[in-house]
C-alpha cells in the first residue's frame, strides 16, 4: 500500500487555493431589495456571511418623534409595503393600550378581515418571489393575479392600493360598502383556492423545487428560539407558536382556524407553512363575512376618533372636536407599551414611550426581518451559493421593515 | 386598575408575576412597576446579564425579541436599554430595563441570546451607547462612515449631511445640509394651558401708565380741520354730494 501514489492534478499543483469573497447585492434580483452580503466562500460552499443591512434606512423612528400619533400612522405604511395593515395594526393597538380605548366590534371584525386579506397578500408576494429564486417563472405570475385582486379589494376598502392608513387609534377609517364584503367572499370561495391551488401544484410536488428547497438550512427548536425567529420561521421549526392564537388580540378568540407547523425546519418547511396558511387565512375571512355585525367603525370617544363629517355640519362641538384632532391630535397618557403582533412575516412588535404629550416621545418599531436575516450566516454556513437565495426567499424579508 | 377596553394582545396574567420576578431577582432590582398591562424591571446595569440568564433559564423567558434604545437628556444616566422577554411556555411578556450615559458600557447579552448581537449593534449605532463583550459592535442601519447617534434627542431631525448624484465628478457627492426652508416645529400647547413663551403683545401688559395719556381730542392733534370738512361737504362738479338727495328719493 505504501507505494500507492495519490495522483496529482496538472493544474493545481504548487497552487493554494484560498477562500474568496464575493458580493451578493445590494443590487441583486434575489436579494428582495437593498441587502448586502458579503460572502466568504470556498468554492461554491459558503463559509460565512456577513449581512449589511441599513441600505434602505429612513430614519422612521425619529420622524415619528416628530409627528403627531395620528400624523405618525402612515408611516408604517411604509415600512413593510407587502402587507402595510400588519404594520399599522400594532400601532395603533399600542395607542389604544396606552389610552385603553374601546374599539366598536364591526371595526374589530373588519380589520381582522383585512389583516387576513393583507396576509394572503403578502405570501402571494413571497410564495412567487421565492419560487422564482428558485427557478420557477409561471406560478409568480398567478399567484400575482391573486395579489392584483387583493390590491383592487384595498383600493375598493380606503382608496388606496398599497398605502392605505385605514386602521386609525380608535377603530377604522371608514366603512365598507356591502358589495365588496360579498365581493371578497365570492373571491375566497371561488377564485383564491382556484387559481393558487393551480399554481401550487406546480411547485408542492415539483422536483427540482424539491431539491432547492428540501433539507436546506435547516433550523433546530432549541436554535429558532434562541435566535428570535417568529412566524412561520419558528412554526415551521415545529413550534406551534402564533400570537393570534396564544395571545388573541380584537376578535382572533372568536375565530376558529388551525396553525400549520413544519416538522423538518428547512426552506420547504416555510414554505409549506406560508401555503397552508394562506387557507386558514380565508377560513378566518370566510367567518369574519360570516359573523360580521352592523354598528359603528370607530370609537365615540371624540377625543380620539374624529366625528363624521355631516354632524360637523350640525355641530359646533364636533367641529371644533375635529379641528384639534386634526391639528394638535390627541393627547396621549405617559407610561410605555410593548405591543406586538403577528404579522404575514412573523412577529411585528411596536415599544411605544409617550410623555403625555400629542406626539409619541419613543417608537422602537421591532422588525420581523430582523432576527431571521441576523441567522443567515448560521443557516447559511457549509451550503452551496444558490441554495442562499433559497433561504433568503423562505425568510420573506422586506427592507423597508427591516431597514426603517 | 380599570377595566380593559382595548383589544391589544392579551397575554397570561399579570398577576403575581411582578412580584415573583422581584423577590427572585433580589438585590439585583432596582425597581418594578407594572403600569398599562406591562411589566417593567429595572435592574442594576452591571448585573444584567446575572439578571436575564437568570430570567431565562429558571423563569423559563426562552425568547429575547427586542432591544430598544430610549434618550432621556435630561438624566444623569441619560440612555435607558429595554430588553423585551417572551415567555413561549408561560405566554407572557416582561421588559427589563437598564440605564446607562455615553461612556459606561452595559455588559453585552451576546452570551445569552445570539440575536443580541445585531440589536445590541443598533441600540450603539443610533444611541451610541457601548456593549462590553460584544465583539462586533460595528454601525449598522446608517451609511459607511456616518458620524454621530441620530437618535440621540439632540441630533437634529435633518441630519448634518445630505448626499446627491454629481454630473460633473460622475459620483455621488456628500455636502452639509442645506434646508431651502427652515424646519418647522409647530407647538400645539394652548396659551391658555401654561404655555411657557411670550405671545407677540403679551410684553406690553406690564408696561406702566405715563404722565400724560395720549388724546386725540383736539384736531390739531387728528390732523383734520374744519376747512376740510367743508370742502368735503362740496363736493366737486363731478361727483357732487347726493346724500340728502337720495334720503328724500327713499322718503
Amino acid at each position: 500500500m505504501s507505494d500507492m501514489q495519490i495522483e496529482t492534478s496538472p493544474t493545481t499543483t504548487g497552487e493554494e487555493i484560498t477562500n474568496y469573497t464575493i458580493n451578493f447585492g445590494p443590487q441583486h434580483p434575489a436579494a428582495h431589495g437593498v441587502l448586502r452580503m458579503v460572502m466568504e466562500l470556498d468554492g461554491e460552499i459558503i463559509e460565512r456571511i456577513d449581512p449589511h443591512v441599513g441600505l434602505l434606512h429612513r430614519g422612521t423612528e425619529k420622524l415619528i418623534e416628530h409627528k403627531t400619533y395620528l400624523q405618525a400612522l402612515p408611516y408604517f405604511d411604509r415600512l413593510d409595503y407587502c402587507s402595510p395593515l400588519a404594520m399599522e395594526h400594532s400601532y395603533v393597538l399600542a395607542i389604544e393600550k396606552l389610552m385603553n380605548v374601546e374599539v366598536p366590534i364591526r371595526a374589530q371584525y373588519l380589520r381582522v378581515l383585512f389583516a387576513e386579506l393583507t396576509r394572503i397578500c403578502n405570501h402571494m408576494l413571497n410564495i412567487g418571489a421565492h419560487v422564482m429564486d428558485v427557478g420557477a417563472m409561471t406560478p409568480n405570475l398567478w399567484v400575482f393575479e391573486l395579489r392584483e385582486d387583493c390590491m383592487n379589494f384595498f383600493e375598493r376598502m380606503s382608496g388606496a392600493r398599497m398605502h392605505h392608513a385605514y386602521l386609525r387609534p380608535g377603530g377604522v377609517h371608514q366603512d365598507v360598502p356591502l358589495k365588496l364584503l360579498t365581493d371578497i367572499g365570492d373571491w375566497v370561495d371561488g377564485r383564491l383556492p382556484e387559481l393558487f391551488g393551480d399554481a401550487m401544484s406546480l411547485v408542492m410536488d415539483n422536483r427540482i423545487f424539491k431539491q432547492r428547497n428540501v433539507d436546506i438550512a435547516v433550523v433546530s427548536k432549541e436554535d429558532a428560539v434562541k435566535w428570535g425567529f417568529s412566524g412561520p420561521m419558528i412554526r415551521a421549526a415545529g413550534i406551534p407558536w402564533d400570537i393570534r392564537k396564544s395571545q388573541p388580540y380584537e376578535v382572533y378568540d372568536r375565530m376558529e382556524f388551525d396553525i400549520p407547523v413544519g416538522t423538518n425546519s428547512d426552506c420547504y418547511d416555510r414554505f409549506m407553512v406560508r401555503v397552508k396558511e394562506v387557507y386558514e387565512s380565508a377560513k378566518i375571512i370566510k367567518q369574519c363575512l360570516a359573523e360580521i355585525p352592523e354598528g359603528p367603525i370607530a370609537s365615540s370617544d371624540r377625543k380620539v376618533s374624529p366625528p363624521k363629517r355631516g354632524e360637523m355640519k350640525q355641530s359646533m362641538e364636533a367641529l371644533i372636536h375635529h379641528f384639534k384632532l386634526y391639528t394638535e391630535g390627541f393627547h396621549v397618557p405617559a407610561g410605555e407599551v410593548y405591543v406586538a403582533t403577528e404579522s404575514p412575516k412573523g412577529e411585528f412588535g411596536v415599544y411605544l414611550v409617550s410623555d403625555g404629550s400629542n406626539k409619541p416621545y419613543r417608537c422602537k418599531i421591532r422588525p420581523t426581518a430582523f432576527s431571521h436575516l441576523q441567522a443567515m450566516d448560521f443557516m447559511c454556513k457549509g451550503h452551496m451559493l444558490p441554495d442562499a437565495t433559497a433561504i433568503l426567499g423562505a425568510i420573506d424579508v422586506v427592507f423597508g421593515e427591516c431597514d426603517r | 386598575m380599570a377595566a380593559v377596553l382595548h383589544s391589544a394582545p392579551r397575554f397570561a396574567s399579570n398577576a403575581g408575576v411582578k412580584d415573583a420576578l422581584s423577590a427572585a431577582l433580589g438585590d439585583m432590582l432596582l425597581s418594578a412597576k407594572e403600569a398599562h398591562g406591562e411589566v417593567v424591571l429595572t435592574v442594576k446595569r452591571e448585573s444584567i446579564e446575572d439578571a436575564l440568564r437568570l430570567l431565562r433559564d429558571e423563569h423559563s423567558y426562552q425568547q429575547l425579541l427586542e432591544m430598544a434604545g430610549v434618550d432621556y437628556p435630561q438624566r444623569a444616566e441619560r440612555f435607558e436599554v429595554v430588553y423585551m422577554l417572551l415567555s413561549l411556555t408561560k405566554n407572557h411578556r416582561v421588559m427589563v430595563k437598564v440605564s446607562t450615559d455615553e461612556a459606561t458600557p452595559v455588559p453585552s447579552v451576546t452570551t445569552l441570546w445570539p440575536n443580541a448581537g445585531w440589536l445590541e449593534r443598533e441600540v450603539f449605532d443610533m444611541y451610541g451607547v457601548l456593549f462590553d463583550g460584544n465583539t462586533d459592535l460595528r454601525r449598522i442601519l446608517t451609511d459607511y462612515g456616518f458620524e454621530g447617534h441620530p437618535f440621540r434627542k439632540d441630533f437634529p431631525l435633518t441630519g448634518y449631511h445630505e448626499l446627491r448624484y454629481s454630473e460633473e465628478e460622475k459620483r455621488v457627492v456628500y455636502e452639509p445640509v442645506e434646508l431651502a426652508q427652515d424646519f418647522r416645529s409647530f407647538d400645539f400647547m394652548s396659551p391658555w394651558e401654561g404655555a411657557e413663551y411670550i405671545l407677540p403683545g403679551d410684553e406690553k401688559a406690564d408696561t406702566p401708565p405715563v404722565d400724560e395719556p395720549k388724546t386725540t381730542e383736539s384736531t390739531k392733534q387728528i390732523g383734520a380741520g374744519d376747512k376740510a370738512d367743508d370742502k368735503a361737504a362740496k363736493g366737486t362738479e363731478a361727483d357732487p354730494p347726493k346724500m340728502d338727495d337720495k334720503k328724500e328719493e327713499g322718503e
